[in-house]
């Protein structure tokens, strides 16, 4: 690892005027994914400002009947918080899926976010990547690309972003809270991871002196009719290849309302409310779901190695949304 | 290497090495203060300022689980935090956990239950037991196959390692 210089933040404020103006200062909290990206040099911040003590771990009910989640809130202490367990289970089960029970004890809700791709070329500084190294190409293209993204990928860069969480949050339409120097702003979860375009190496719209405080649930959690699936290459402790957060909203047998969110399949948790839509006003049974699976894939282009992410996906989705609504599976 | 023009990946500039840092730790109930670099991870201060060896490093990258540790009682990676972040912490090690010459009865369940073959991946799959079974949430052994899957094995002790936890877990509920 390289030589950084470390200061620990007794206040929110005090994090965020360090950062300021400090383009080589980054905060750290769990440190999972941070460290372990410094280990490999794919990040080389010259100094870090520790926020991990800062009070921002709560997990607290807002006053429209939704749940504040501190961004220092440990994963596992989301997951396993009573009021995530009753009201949003597909947050519980995705935060579930992910890592192991060592690192969700140590990472936390805002660095989830946070957390960078586990493309193989963006750990591996010996080789090319727009994201690491704006300009320098991308070795996943035309190399080894299995784990890569099917939609919303560019001609410089095909990563995924790597989260379990936040996916779900996607399907929650939950908001992200951040403070910057200009004061506090709040970004609609679709609008805080995104697409790689010509610019891989920006994977939020938070700005480099911005910090996470917390994420809002809205009320809606989707309680009796939801589920997170991950297919992935061993039963545990794996990233996903394909993910789903399904939820649906379910009346006299008739969909009222519904969510599908992609995971492992691009730069950002993936939506598409023309999907959504096509399940709006159908009866709640499997062989409502088949065009809304297609639809969300429409415009999936696979690679060398990755291509049957596409059939993979469609399948998961239609378990998901059977799960979701309690029918059986054809 | 081109030179790196985005903020993913600011370089240092030159400069000396900062200052070691004092940091106090409790380590298996002695209070230890050490003066560490910043980027020494708890792993490192443990086994290269501390000589506790019995934590072990494997990957270094979090996804092993050998340097399982457990910090004021839960169970984390030592390799993947560093040493100033937990001033102040409890920290317990596999040397800890023996009350004298009694064994905790996770060691006592790995022995019976032949749980290691190498036994290098033994401290952190004891540590993390130990966590598990404060936790509470493993009732079955497939609930305890799941959350151990931090905690690889490449001898491939799996069977015995569920059995000898499973046999702590079930002897704590009377």
């Amino acid at each position: 690892m390289r030589t950084f210089t470390y200061s620990r933040a007794g206040t929110l404020d005090e994090a965020v005027r360090s950062l300021t103006g400090n383009p080589g200062a980054r905060p750290v909290a769990g440190g999972t994914n941070l460290l372990d990206l410094m280990k490999a040099d794919a990040m080389r911040p010259a100094h870090l400002i520790d926020i991990s003590r800062l009070p921002l771990d709560r997990i607290e009910d807002t006053a429209d009947g939704g749940l504040r989640l501190g961004a220092l809130a440990r994963n596992a202490d989301t997951a396993y918080d009573d009021r995530v367990q009753t009201r949003y289970p597909m947050l519980s089960k995705a935060i579930l899926a992910g890592a192991s029970a060592q690192l969700r004890n140590m990472a936390t809700n805002g660095g989830n976010l946070l957390q960078r791709t586990r493309c193989y070329y963006f750990y591996d500084s010996g080789t090319a990547c727009n994201k690491r190294e704006p300009g320098s190409g991308c070795g996943a293209i035309t190399g080894v690309n299995r784990i890569h993204a099917i939609l919303g990928a560019s001609e410089h860069c095909i990563a995924t972003h790597p989260s379990d969480m936040c996916v779900a949050l996607a399907a929650l339409d939950a908001t992200v809270q951040v403070l910057g120097p200009k004061g506090a702003r709040a970004i609609p979860f679709a609008a805080f991871h995104r697409l790689p375009g010509d610019t891989p190496h920006l994977d939020t719209t938070l700005a480099a002196d911005e910090i996470i405080t917390a994420i809002d649930l809205p009320p809606q959690g989707f309680a009796r009719h939801s589920t997170y699936l991950k297919v992935r290459e061993r039963a545990s402790y794996a990233f996903a290849l394909v993910s789903v957060a399904a939820a649906l909203e379910i009346e006299d047998g008739t969909i009222r309302a519904a969510r599908l969110a992609l995971g492992g399949v691009a730069h950002k948790p993936w939506r598409d409310g023309q999907a959504e839509a096509m399940l709006v006003g159908k009866p709640a049974q499997a062989e409502s779901f088949s065009p809304a699976a297609r639809a969300i894939l429409r415009d999936a282009k696979g690679f060398e190695h990755n291509a049957f992410k596409i059939e993979l996906a469609e399948r998961a989705i239609l378990r998901a949304l059977a799960e979701a609504a309690g029918v059986e599976h054809p | 290497m081109p030179q790196s023009t985005g903020r993913a990946s600011v370089a240092a500039a030159p400069a000396p090495p900062p200052e070691e840092i004092p940091v106090t730790l409790t380590v298996n109930g002695v209070e230890r203060t050490l003066r560490v670099a910043p980027w020494t991870s708890l792993l490192d201060a443990l086994r290269l300022h501390l000589d506790l060896t019995g934590t072990k490093k494997g990957c270094d990258h979090g996804q092993c689980g050998a340097c399982t540790v457990l910090v004021d009682g839960r169970r984390i990676n030592a390799c993947l935090t560093l040493a100033v972040m937990q001033d102040g912490r409890a920290v317990t090690t596999i040397e800890g956990l023996a009350r004298g010459e009694t064994l905790h009865p996770l060691q006592e369940a790995f022995i019976e239950h032949d749980a290691f073959q190498c036994g290098y991946c033994t401290p952190g799959q004891i540590c993390s037991a130990v966590g598990l079974l404060s936790e509470g949430k493993a009732k079955t052994a497939d609930e305890i196959r799941e959350l151990m899957s931090g905690n690889l094995c490449r001898c491939g002790a799996y069977p015995n390692i569920v059995a000898a936890i499973r046999q702590v877990m079930e002897a704590d509920r009377g």
